[in-house]
């Protein structure tokens, strides 16, 4: 039996570091030079009792999560159920709306960085359109901070939900679509009771997909907004890269580590259940 | 009568005019992005960003193309042999887990599959440990190492989805024939593997080239750090011009954006497969 050395590569570089990673978040280095003593949770205790930016990253990836998801799943469902109408001109549409996805998030910050600019861009849209209730200072704004994360990074991922929508749509049989016209299902009933159930299962995909992409959302951040005002546009992802590697608490770094990898198994370890059988072809 | 004759004209104008309006909304910031980049400093101001240029001008481009050359040919440097080596070691793996099927291979599969959706919050110190150890931290190499191994769990389920497909009654045949292990896979697999190889190296460039976590722990060098870090430095500078900073955008997002339209179908087909849709 040839088993490929790379996949062993693979494990260890995976469940080695994570089991590392664990043991240096119960140790006290917290300076550049490493030291190993031993201090228990200490370090889960100070980033949940006596660091609040903590809290409030928690809070932001939360609140991202609804609002990114949510964009991405009601516009990706949409365009897709409007894209499966035998639409002329269905490649260029389709080509347009996943070209964000090919764009990599930090050019995608810049671009809304600069959209989002308070006195300029998408508001000025809104001027000219006559929404200027809609004007706001987006990212500079305490109480609207994440959301504007959200929206540039629903910007980038609805496209690709659009396609996973999309091809869950086209591989519903004809046989099942003509039953269901037969039956007096055409149109909106079609989707509301055929084929909205049907494509469960990309919601699932999607849910998943996204909900790492929320949990991991780093680039964005760093590109668009940094931590913003009070915070409000802080991850956890971010917060652990400024902790470990621009003020050397590699112990704290490593507890935000272990938080983020547990948040991680609780959306995997299900999903990977119901993807069993697939996997077990 | 079709699904689509049963909707009124009306319905479907209403249709045409939503998926324009979502076209002008995925579209809209990178046009400002090319909008901006393809004006003069003057008339990049927040007031006028919307305005049109007056004339033709590629001064921007050439002038930010000395700002981040180096590291637009870092990232070339990183992304090609990283995609080439992380595709072919994933034929090998997608290969032993589709055709040879050991004890619990099925269990060892998902759990190189919980790497796609690792946080690599939770791996980035001992990484950087093990990097510094082996004298790879800071390098090029070292980059280009930690893409290959990341790069493995994806690679592997595209190239196990295909192999799938291979009939197994030609495996065996091969057997019978006295073919071993990398005989089947070096006169069998490989010449048909062409499609999956495509998959794997678009998807591989797309994300190894839009890379900016391990880019930035790994390579923070700026002389020495790929496109999107030198990016992101650019951007968070004041004294570097605005239409400046949209002409390197540009030339980063680029590549990919090219890959994209040029090769979409195989870059869909990536797409899907992420999604462990084989």
């Amino acid at each position: 039996m040839v088993l490929s050395p790379s996949i062993l590569a693979v494990l260890v570089f995976i469940y080695g570091f994570i089991l590392w990673t664990g043991y240096i978040s119960v140790v006290n280095w917290n300076d550049v030079t490493p030291t190993y003593g031993f201090v228990g949770l200490q370090n889960f205790q100070r980033l949940f009792g006596q660091t609040p930016r903590f809290l409030t990253d928690l809070k932001n990836t939360l609140e991202f999560s609804v609002l990114f998801i949510g964009q991405c799943l009601i516009i990706g469902l949409m365009l897709a159920i409007l894209l499966d109408q035998h639409i002329k001109g269905e490649a260029f549409f389709r080509t347009v709306y996943v070209m964000p996805f090919a764009i990599s998030a930090i050019v995608t910050g810049v671009a809304w960085k600069w959209l989002m600019n308070p006195s300029s861009g998408i508001n000025t849209i809104f001027d000219v359109l006559g929404l200027k209730f809609l004007e706001n200072k987006w990212f500079a704004d305490q109480n609207i901070g994440i959301a504007a994360t959200a929206i540039a990074a629903a910007w980038q991922m609805s496209g690709y939900t659009m396609a996973l929508y999309l091809a869950g749509l086209r591989g519903i049989s004809a046989d099942l679509r003509d039953a269901a016209r037969i039956d007096g299902a055409s149109g909106f009933n079609y989707y509301r009771y055929v084929a909205i159930p049907l494509v469960m299962p990309v919601t699932l995909t999607a849910l998943i997909i996204l909900g790492t992409i929320s949990l991991r959302l780093f680039d964005l951040t760093a590109s668009m907004t940094s931590s913003g005002p009070a915070y409000a546009t802080d991850t956890p992802a971010f917060f652990m890269f400024q902790v470990t590697f621009q003020q050397y608490k590699y112990s704290l770094g490593a507890a935000i580590g272990v938080v983020m990898l547990f948040v991680a198994l609780f959306l995997i370890v299900p999903y990977f259940f119901t993807i069993r059988d697939e996997v077990e072809r | 009568m079709t699904r689509a004759g049963a909707l009124r004209p009306v319905g479907r104008l209403l249709i045409y005019a939503v998926l324009i309006f979502f076209a002008a909304y995925y579209l809209m910031p990178v046009y400002m992005l090319l909008l901006t980049s393809a004006k003069p400093f003057e008339k990049v101001g927040v007031t006028q960003m919307w305005n049109l240029p007056t004339s033709v001008y590629l001064d921007n481009a050439i002038r930010a193309w000395p700002l981040v050359s180096a590291n637009f040919w870092n990232s070339v440097m990183i992304t090609v042999p990283a995609a080439v080596i992380s595709s072919f070691i994933g034929s090998l793996n997608g290969y032993v887990f589709a055709k040879w099927k050991f004890p619990y291979s099925n269990l060892v599969f998902m759990l190189i599959l919980f790497g796609i959706f690792l946080p690599y919050q939770g791996i980035l110190i001992p990484l950087v440990q093990l990097l510094t150890v082996i004298h790879l931290y800071g390098s090029v190499l070292g980059l280009i190492f930690v893409h290959c191994v990341f790069g493995m769990p994806i690679t592997g389920l595209i190239f196990r989805s295909y192999f799938a497909t291979v009939p197994s009654d030609l495996i065996d045949a091969a057997k019978i024939d006295g073919a071993g292990f990398f005989g089947i896979y070096y006169w069998i697999m490989l010449p048909i593997a062409a499609p999956a190889f495509a998959v794997a190296l678009i998807w591989q460039f797309t994300n190894i080239w839009n890379d900016f976590l391990l880019g930035v722990v790994v390579l923070s060098n700026p002389s020495l750090a790929p496109m999107t870090v030198a990016i992101n430095n650019i951007a968070g500078s004041f004294s570097i011009e605005w239409n400046l900073q949209m002409a390197a955008a540009v030339l980063a997002a680029a590549p990919t954006v090219l890959v994209y339209l040029f090769l979409g179908r195989l870059f869909m087909r990536g797409l899907l497969a992420g999604a462990l849709k084989g």
